[in-house]
């Protein structure tokens, strides 16, 4: 545990960060992978012609189902459109669901989970009853009729949806961490000195009670990516003509059996771009907590 | 800010600095109401000392908390009586400005320094942000202001050590730096719970003469609690027996060891270990402390106490032993006289 740090000569909190972050093998690698995939996001364009083929929506459905060959590495899909091309561009919506949905769910949950666990009494309550009314809700079933009667099928929309039914669950863990940590000492002392409600939430609560919503959070990217693509499987979620794992991966559904390609290369993807994320966030988690440092 | 004390209504420059009267504080818990502090007063001036005693559960600690507005709602509730600084009644206080009282006029050191601080911040952060945040220090300003405190506190290297985090601290120096966050903006008075309590014997000495130097420097009034009666002859100047959520018996510090005026008070003396009983068995008092959610009406040390007579069934005021010394004990000269 506490391997006796060097003594840092500031009180900023930043360099201690760096030099802990940097350290660690876990978060190189993991930041490396989500910076890759970031990039992947922001500029498919500059990755996907490094085999000739760079168009996503160039197809020939002569080529439908190909396996991988020569200027083709992965292939070609089911309307015989380069598969490496597309995987690169899907990254894009899956990244862009994933990361505004945990951002969503994570601040609604912080600010719920706040409320009622610091101000408890009738705010509790409230927020609390609100908490069950939505877990008990069949929260896929709630995502279909929501998506079904709007008309447009974006990543905001997707993500707004899917941010009305993940809010709960963390907000829930973050009540009960908050509640651990409001009857600490320290928190008695903050008050002792003079420090006001929003002072002591900010300063001396959230940095000290949102660890374990910032890890659940971290692993919940991958289910993110994952439910997104069930939406889609189901018709309300993105459709084609847009291009996202997830698309990718309901359409490989149908042809897995004879061409694994199809399903393969998009999981791949999936698969890393999700433990990345869940490895970044524990490696963050563990250096942003000194006591664990 | 003395500015701000000086301005509310109220204030009186020759009313003691401290001043609690019959107060009361309740918390409701699942077996019903329980009051644990039940009409306690006491009174300290500038530059004083006063250590409040008891046993655990006494109310010492509530009484404290209650005095810093750090008793929370909804289960905890001061339901009577008033707190006053040189006159002016807390409880009345809008709750913003008692809390701008808090830090820079009222502060507490906490018995555990560790679970006091918040573990996330290093220690010096957290100092500097007491001159940021009530002297609208700038950054620089605040972080030079609050190493000077901790060199204060004689905390060896204080710039250096400034950025390190609670738990890099050894226990003595983590209460160093409880202290330091108390005295950073030289509050009036100082309410120290135990704060020795979680130190080994040696460390509580340098604590101790460290209490006392501030003291004697800035004039502070200084409440101390404490349940170690070796403490409380060293540096008090006054003593408050607690039992059972009120004062029992309040003496100069003299004399309450040297004429008890209370049972529980000379129980307590008793029960001293001293180097002479060495291989004999300890004193103890018999009998636990009253279930203070089942309220009696008499005396509450009665059915420990050996001289309890059919008159205690009548709760005791507290009588004026002689001048500045009071008891709550019907046979008060009794127990005086040995």
């Amino acid at each position: 545990m506490a391997s006796s740090t060097p003594v840092s000569a500031s009180t900023d909190l930043r360099p201690v960060v760096r030099t802990g972050l940097t350290r660690s093998p876990a978060f190189v690698i993991s930041a490396t992978v989500v910076l890759i995939i970031c990039a992947l996001a922001v500029a498919p364009q500059a990755f996907a012609g490094w085999f000739g083929h760079g168009d996503p929506r160039a197809c020939d459905l002569a080529d439908s189902a190909l396996p991988p060959r020569e200027g083709h590495p992965f292939g070609f899909d089911v309307q015989g459109c380069d598969l490496y091309a597309n995987v690169i561009y899907g990254a894009r919506s899956s990244v862009a669901i994933a990361l505004l949905t945990t951002l969503g769910t994570v601040v609604v949950a912080v600010v719920v989970g706040c409320l009622a666990g610091y101000f408890r009494g009738w705010t509790d309550m409230l927020m609390s009853r609100l908490v069950d009314v939505f877990l008990g809700f069949p929260a896929l079933v709630g995502m279909i009729v929501i998506l079904q009667t709007l008309s447009t099928h974006n990543e905001f929309t997707v993500s707004a949806v899917l941010i009305l039914f993940g809010w709960p669950a963390l907000a829930r863990v973050m009540r009960g961490s908050v509640l651990a940590v409001v009857n600490s000492e320290y928190i008695a002392a903050a008050r002792g000195i003079g420090a006001g409600p929003v002072r002591i939430l900010l300063r001396h609560v959230i940095p000290n009670s949102i660890g374990p919503v910032a890890v659940l959070a971290g692993l919940n990217v991958g289910g993110i990516i994952a439910y997104e693509s069930a939406l889609t499987f189901l018709g309300v979620g993105l459709q084609t003509p847009a291009i996202s794992w997830g698309v990718q991966l309901n359409t490989a559904q149908q042809y897995f059996t004879t061409s694994i390609h199809l399903l393969v290369f998009p999981s791949i993807f999936l698969t890393v771009t999700v433990l990345g994320f869940v490895l970044l966030g524990d490696a963050l988690r563990d250096a942003i907590d000194p006591r664990i440092r | 800010m003395s500015d701000l004390l000086e301005s509310l209504p109220g204030h009186d420059p020759g009313a003691p600095m401290l001043s609690v009267e019959d107060l009361q504080v309740e918390f409701a818990t699942a077996h019903g109401t329980v009051r644990a502090v039940n009409g306690v007063s006491y009174a300290v001036g500038a530059g004083e000392t006063l250590a409040v005693l008891g046993e655990s559960g006494s109310g010492k600690s509530v009484t404290a908390r209650a005095v810093m507005g750090i008793v929370r709602a909804p289960r905890g509730r001061v339901t009577a009586g008033a707190i006053r600084l040189r006159g002016v009644d807390l409880l009345t206080l809008p709750e913003e400005t008692r809390r701008r009282l808090r830090g820079t006029t009222v502060a507490m050191i906490f018995q555990d320094a560790l679970s006091a601080l918040n573990p996330v911040l290093p220690v010096g952060y957290q100092i500097a942000e007491m001159f940021r945040y009530h002297r609208g220090a700038s950054r620089r300003e605040a972080r030079r202001r609050a190493v000077e405190v901790l060199d204060r506190v004689r905390i060896p290297s204080a710039a250096r050590r400034a950025g390190d985090y609670p738990h890099q601290f050894s226990g003595g120096m983590r209460q160093r730096v409880g202290i330091a966050l108390a005295i950073a903006l030289d509050p009036k008075v100082i309410i120290a719970d135990e704060p020795t309590t979680a130190l080994d014997v040696t460390v509580q000495a340098q604590i101790m003469r460290l209490l006392g130097e501030i003291q004697r420097e800035h004039g502070t009034a200084l409440v101390l609690i404490t349940h170690d009666m070796g403490v409380v002859a060293d540096i008090a100047d006054r003593v408050a027996v607690m039992y059972a959520g009120r004062v029992v018996e309040e003496a100069g510090a003299h004399d309450i060891y040297a004429r008890p005026a209370h049972p529980y008070t000379r129980a307590l003396l008793g029960a001293i270990p001293r180097p002479h009983l060495r291989g004999k068995r300890l004193a103890v008092i018999p009998g636990a402390p009253p279930d203070m959610s089942r309220p009696d009406e008499g005396c509450r040390f009665r059915p420990r106490c050996e001289l309890a007579g059919p008159g205690c069934a009548d709760a005791p005021p507290l009588y004026d032993v002689a001048p500045g010394r009071a008891s709550a004990c019907h046979e008060w000269t009794k127990v005086i006289e040995g």
